[in-house]
């Protein structure tokens, strides 16, 4: 177990940058989720964790070592790659035994010397990791006699054989179908909790990082967004960004004016009026040009309502349905439970609880404090 | 597989056709020929044949001269073939990475696959020459080395071969089962011998096939650079069923080639016998 830090860490392809100056502390423990979209430089951060990839600036410290010239065995991380990367001439034991056989560990606590594992030793933690992974009956197949799931629970099997210092994912659960993988995310959150070995993941697919990480770190075209619980991030994304990736469907955000007309501060988004949040301690000045952003479960249909929408199209989910409007010129989402009358082309009134309501500066797209 | 009515059937036939009227013209009915004329035994010079049924076969492929020339080709194939599975996957090994220019390197690795059996012979007899060659060595009127100086110009040549196919298997390892044999701990060389060699085993069976086979009819080498010489220590199979096939007497030459063709089907059959149990394909 251990943190790891990146410290101005940097990443570049000849002129294109991968990763640009991050920095970030993952805690001894912790289920850190990377998330963002393809191309954001999640993936090279993790790859550079583990050494596939080299540091182009900044510094890498696994535990209390920077690892900037450590070879990728030597920095005891293990990884799970998107394919599984198994090795397919080999049955699932020796999959799972590989780490075991070159590598040498404290097997004789922290404080002792390095060594390779006895043959025992070996059978003992295979068995042992196809145990905890429901395995045991596969041992002696080959990976292409297995399930997409059972491969995938060999490649944790394999990453977690060695008890490294950190657990490294990409995409684990990409390959899987919506079922299973469900199933394996509780399953992965479960697996963490008994080993409580620091795991980095790094997904495209808000849900997993909402449903499995302790911490995540939002990543946009190589830069850190956000940092933060689940929670923090989707009750106060830092911008616009943010707010937009996380959450399904995403936050609905409109451009509009500051007006102090008619009782306290508000937007107005045509003839629309949101309140701004109570808590809002940047001074809005009338005439300000901000975005107004809003989730679609903290919008209300009222008859009434200060916020004027035409219904465009109703979809019905059975426990909820999602009510596509426009205000003015921007498209919104309402999520409303149940059934409900509206049909399309329809005026509709709209409240929100202003609690919920944020405001971002156009220009820096940051969430207004 | 559905239920296959007769209208399909037909159809499979018809498309079929094409390469079974090519096969049986170029390729069954002249193999059929040799067989039948390996029957024939040559009179009075050539002047008629008569059908001796099968006992020229018997005593043609039990000849010290059919086993001298089958031990030359095997000797050829044990000198080129080894060798050349070997260079070819390590100029693959070293030519399989990601730089700037390596597709020169790769582009130079594969050329000698596209010189002709008689110009490299030709080249190599210059190189070979004791007086003008850059290599002058003796070897090619030496008994005991003549063999050798013919399979050297093949292994250059065959270079290519090997390196195009071994590089093309390497590309299609999955980059992400190396990585993670990088992070489980194995090493350059462990890593080449447990991981990637095991994972590209289809071509190198395929190769190794290929490359017996074309070694067990090693002919124009060993015409150009020795002539069979010196005192026939390079008189391999083909080169003797070259010899052999004269208008005159058509029937040696005839047991010869069939006689070589059951030898390198064997070769071959036992080859995939033994190593295909050992063949992992990816699914």
């Amino acid at each position: 177990m251990a943190s790891v830090t990146f410290d101005r860490v940097s990443k570049r392809f000849d002129d294109v940058v991968a990763v640009d100056q991050l920095d970030l502390a993952i805690g001894d423990g912790e289920f850190m989720v990377l998330l963002g979209p393809s191309g954001c430089g999640k993936t090279t951060a993790l790859r550079m964790i583990a050494g596939l990839e080299a540091i182009s600036d900044g510094t890498l410290s696994i535990g209390d070592r920077v690892v900037n010239d450590v070879e990728p065995a030597r920095r005891d991380v293990s990884m799970v790659f998107q394919s599984y990367a198994l090795y397919p001439h080999m049955s699932v034991a020796r999959n799972i035994e590989s780490p075991l056989i070159v590598r040498k560990y404290h097997v004789d606590g922290p404080d002792g010397p390095e060594r390779k594992l006895t043959k025992a030793e070996r059978r003992a933690r295979v068995d042992e990791a196809a145990r905890v992974l429901d395995l045991t009956p596969y041992l002696d197949r080959k990976p292409a006699a297995l399930s997409g799931g059972q491969r995938q629970r060999v490649a944790l099997a394999r990453a977690f054989v060695g008890r490294p210092q950190a657990f490294l994912m990409d995409e684990p659960l990409s390959n899987l179908d919506a079922k299973l993988r469900a199933q394996t995310r509780i399953e992965l959150v479960d697996l963490h909790r008994r080993v409580e070995t620091t795991v980095v993941y790094v997904t495209h697919d808000q849900v997993e990082a909402m449903t499995m990480a302790t911490r995540m770190a939002v990543m946009s075209m190589g830069r850190l967004q956000q940092v933060g619980t689940p929670h923090e991030v989707y009750e106060a994304p830092a911008n616009l960004f943010v707010a937009q990736f996380v959450g399904t469907p995403p936050m609905n955000t409109l451009a509009g004016t500051v007006t102090t007309a008619g009782g306290g501060p508000a937007v107005l988004v045509g003839e629309s009026r949101f309140p701004v949040p109570p808590g809002l301690v940047t001074r809005l000045e009338e005439g300000r040009p901000v975005v107004v952003g809003a989730r679609p479960e903290h919008l209300t249909l009222a008859d009434g309502g200060p916020i004027v929408a035409k219904v465009r199209a109703v979809e019905w989910l059975g426990h909820e349905r999602l009510v596509a409007a426009t205000v003015g010129d921007a498209a919104i989402v309402v999520r409303q439970p149940g059934t409900g009358p509206e049909a399309s082309g329809a005026t509709v009134g709209l409240t929100v609880d202003p609690a919920h309501v944020h405001v971002f500066d156009p220009d820096t797209t940051a969430r207004l404090p | 597989m559905g239920p296959v009515n007769g209208r399909e059937t037909a159809l499979a036939a018809l498309f079929l056709l094409p390469s079974i009227v090519v096969f049986v013209v170029f390729a069954y009915r002249p193999f059929l020929n040799i067989v039948y004329w390996g029957t024939f035994e040559s009179r009075r010079n050539g002047s008629y044949h008569e059908s001796v049924g099968l006992a020229q076969y018997r005593e043609q492929l039990a000849s010290e001269d059919f086993r001298e020339g089958l031990w030359h080709s095997l000797q050829f194939v044990l000198l080129t073939v080894p060798t050349g599975v070997v260079f070819g996957v390590l100029l693959a090994v070293v030519a399989h990475r990601r730089l700037k220019g390596i597709k020169v390197f790769q582009a130079i690795f594969s050329s000698t696959l596209a010189s002709s059996v008689a110009v490299t012979s030709a080249v190599f007899f210059y190189l070979f020459n004791p007086v003008v060659g850059l290599i002058p060595v003796d070897w090619l009127q030496d008994p005991d080395r003549a063999m050798a100086a013919v399979a050297i110009p093949s292994i250059w040549q065959n270079l290519g071969l090997s390196f195009v196919i071994v590089l093309a298997g390497l590309q299609a390892v999955p980059d992400e089962v190396i990585e993670a044999a990088t992070l489980d701990g194995y090493g350059p060389v462990r890593r080449l011998l447990r991981i990637t060699l095991p994972l590209i085993s289809p071509v190198l069976l395929f190769l190794l096939v290929v490359l017996v086979i074309f070694g067990m009819q090693v002919f124009a080498q060993v015409d150009i650079l020795t002539g069979g010489g010196p005192i026939g220590a390079t008189e391999t199979a083909v080169f003797k069923i070259n010899r052999l096939n004269r208008p005159d007497n058509i029937g040696i030459g005839a047991v010869y080639s069939v006689g070589l063709f059951g030898v390198t089907l064997l070769i071959t059959a036992l080859q995939f016998l033994i190593l295909e149990r050992r063949v992992h394909y990816a699914r």
